[in-house]
């Protein structure tokens, strides 16, 4: 009883948060640290890329290898991305509808790519597909088609490090998915593929459509597994980021800056359009 | 949507393709290095990876990843409590501003740390460049969003009625935290701190621009791959390569059993 009274005693005590002085450090501690951790980075980026002023700024950027080596990270990550929202889109279709031998090994393999660095990404890549093997032999034979060194590795190293993106997306939204609106519209005689085009696919384009772009976004930035497929062979398949790194190492920094703020604006854009498409869908 | 067994000529195609892709896209070239290892046995791997320049490597990759993980932690809570708990001018933007190193280029955030810390660097006097210090400063901001975003939507589903009560009856901010708060972000502090570790274990671009790669020094287990691919050095590269590997698919099974356990338990 005793005890309970001195707590009680100390309860009415204790200072009451008026002005909650810690509530303010404790905001201004996170603001000034998500400021100057992630908000100086972008800062520096743009400021050094157009400190020689944008005549400076257009020259570094207009080099031939700079454009190329733009225009292979490009293009790398575009076609990545239209082959991942196609089959991301397959494999969370397929996982969410059918029972099958496997499947749950399959589901657990998704998001092996997040966890896996990079690097070793490119390795396997190379202990697969290297001068070497029986399989890059058959396939430069037979189809002519060269993979290490060259743009399909670089395709193929983004395909994998993507893979859970679409799936991840698209997966949920199938399985809330209303299922008696399918259901109701193959009683009403319709297609399976009349009423995917028309119901389901409406319904996880948003998805698709994010899931994609912020691979993509991921894909432009990517070096780990690059560098070791791709050969940095300039003009050919010198991608943006090794690039940089060729820059940086050899002291050039208008020359890597001026392509860090291409490439950096470029994945702001995409991420902040992705941004604005899911929060005009959360209050439209 | 409800599951259905494949009976339909067109189910079977579709699951055909699927698992071919995972095969090709996936599969395969994980039992390309899985076979690599078994090639010259694993003892000439075992000697590679106890050299000492290996065992160099990986005690700096061990460091770094257990000091990001308790940094980002520490820190991922604190940012994901004011961002759900707090209404201030600029929110919006802050809250943005959180998923930016998924998609800033590790090469880019080396050279960025060249540019502040670098030799002409804005703060060159710091000597942060070229050190382990500034491998930790590249990790800690790559794999910052982690925790932030697991633990968002936790607090953001915690009606802050229980965390009042607590302080109306006096309860002091740190003794909240630790009694009302901490129980309910558990596992998706966990969860974040997994995804935190993984991602910083296989730290390249970032850690090699920003670190030199100093062998013995600043040379990390992904810089020791790089190094050695580059002297020719292939058992060394690929039983680090393997060894990385194993510890990634290791932590992605403790991060599904995780999920296995949380389920079951709210259940």
């Amino acid at each position: 009883m005793q005890n309970a009274a001195r707590l009680e005693q100390e309860a009415v005590n204790a200072p009451r948060p008026q002005l909650d002085l810690s509530g303010w450090g404790l905001r201004g501690t996170a603001i000034v640290y998500l400021l100057v951790m992630i908000a100086l980075p972008v800062f520096v980026v743009f400021s050094s890329g157009l400190q020689a002023g944008l005549s400076g700024f257009w020259d570094n950027v207009s080099h031939p290898h700079a454009v190329s080596a733009l225009r292979v990270t490009l293009v790398t990550a575009a076609i990545m991305t239209v082959i991942n929202v196609v089959m991301g889109t397959l494999t969370a279709y397929v996982l969410v509808t059918y029972r099958f031998p496997g499947k749950n090994v399959l589901d657990a393999l998704i998001d092996l790519p997040f966890a896996i660095p990079t690097l070793v990404t490119g390795i396997m890549l190379v202990l697969l597909y290297g001068p070497q093997t029986a399989l890059a032999g058959f396939l430069q034979d037979r189809f002519d088609v060269r993979v290490l060194y060259a743009r399909p590795g670089i395709v193929l190293a983004l395909l994998f490090i993507c893979y859970p993106f679409v799936i991840r997306a698209v997966q949920p939204v199938l399985v809330q998915l209303d299922e008696r609106q399918p259901e109701a519209a193959y009683t009403l005689g319709a297609s399976g593929w009349y009423t995917f085009r028309r119901i389901v696919f409406p319904a996880i384009r948003p998805a698709m459509l994010s899931g994609g772009m912020l691979g993509f976004a991921r894909a432009l930035g990517e070096f780990g597994a690059i560098v070791i497929v791709a050969g940095n062979i300039p003009l050919r398949t010198q991608t943006a980021p090794v690039y940089i790194y060729g820059k940086v190492e050899a002291g050039n920094m208008p020359a890597a800056s001026a392509v860090s703020v291409v490439l950096l604006g470029v994945a702001l854009i995409v991420t902040l359009g992705v941004d604005w498409m899911q929060r005009s869908r959360q209050h439209g | 949507m409800a599951e259905k067994r494949a009976t339909h000529w067109t189910a079977l195609v579709l699951i055909v393709l699927v698992v071919a892709y995972a095969g090709i896209l996936l599969i395969a070239p994980i039992t390309a290095i899985v076979q690599q290892a078994f090639v010259d046995g694993i003892q000439p791997m075992l000697d590679s990876i106890t050299a000492p320049d290996a065992r160099e490597a990986l005690r700096l990759t061990a460091i770094i990843a257990l000091a990001t993980a308790a940094i980002n932690t520490v820190m991922g809570i604190l940012v994901a409590w004011v961002l759900v708990r707090y209404r201030f001018p600029g929110r919006c933007f802050i809250d943005g501003l959180v998923d930016l190193p998924f998609v800033m280029s590790p090469v880019i955030v080396g050279y960025v740390v060249i540019v502040l810390f670098g030799r002409e660097g804005w703060f060159a006097g710091l000597s942060i460049a070229f050190t382990p210090r500034a491998m930790l400063l590249v990790t800690v901001f790559v794999s910052l969003p982690f925790v932030v975003r697991e633990v968002m939507p936790v607090l953001r589903a915690m009606p802050p009625e229980q965390e009042e009560a607590a302080y109306t009856l006096g309860a002091s901010r740190l003794l909240t935290f630790r009694r009302i708060i901490l129980p309910t972000i558990r596992p998706a502090v966990i969860y974040g701190l997994v995804l935190t570790l993984a991602r910083a274990l296989g730290e390249f671009g970032a850690a090699a621009v920003a670190g030199g790669g100093v062998q013995g020094y600043t040379e990390n287990a992904t810089i020791y791959i790089f190094r050695s691919i580059h002297d020719r050095n292939d058992t060394g590269a690929y039983s680090m390569a393997i060894l990385l590997g194993v510890i990634s698919v290791a932590v992605l099974l403790s991060m599904n059993i995780l999920k296995q356990v949380q389920s079951r338990r709210s259940q």
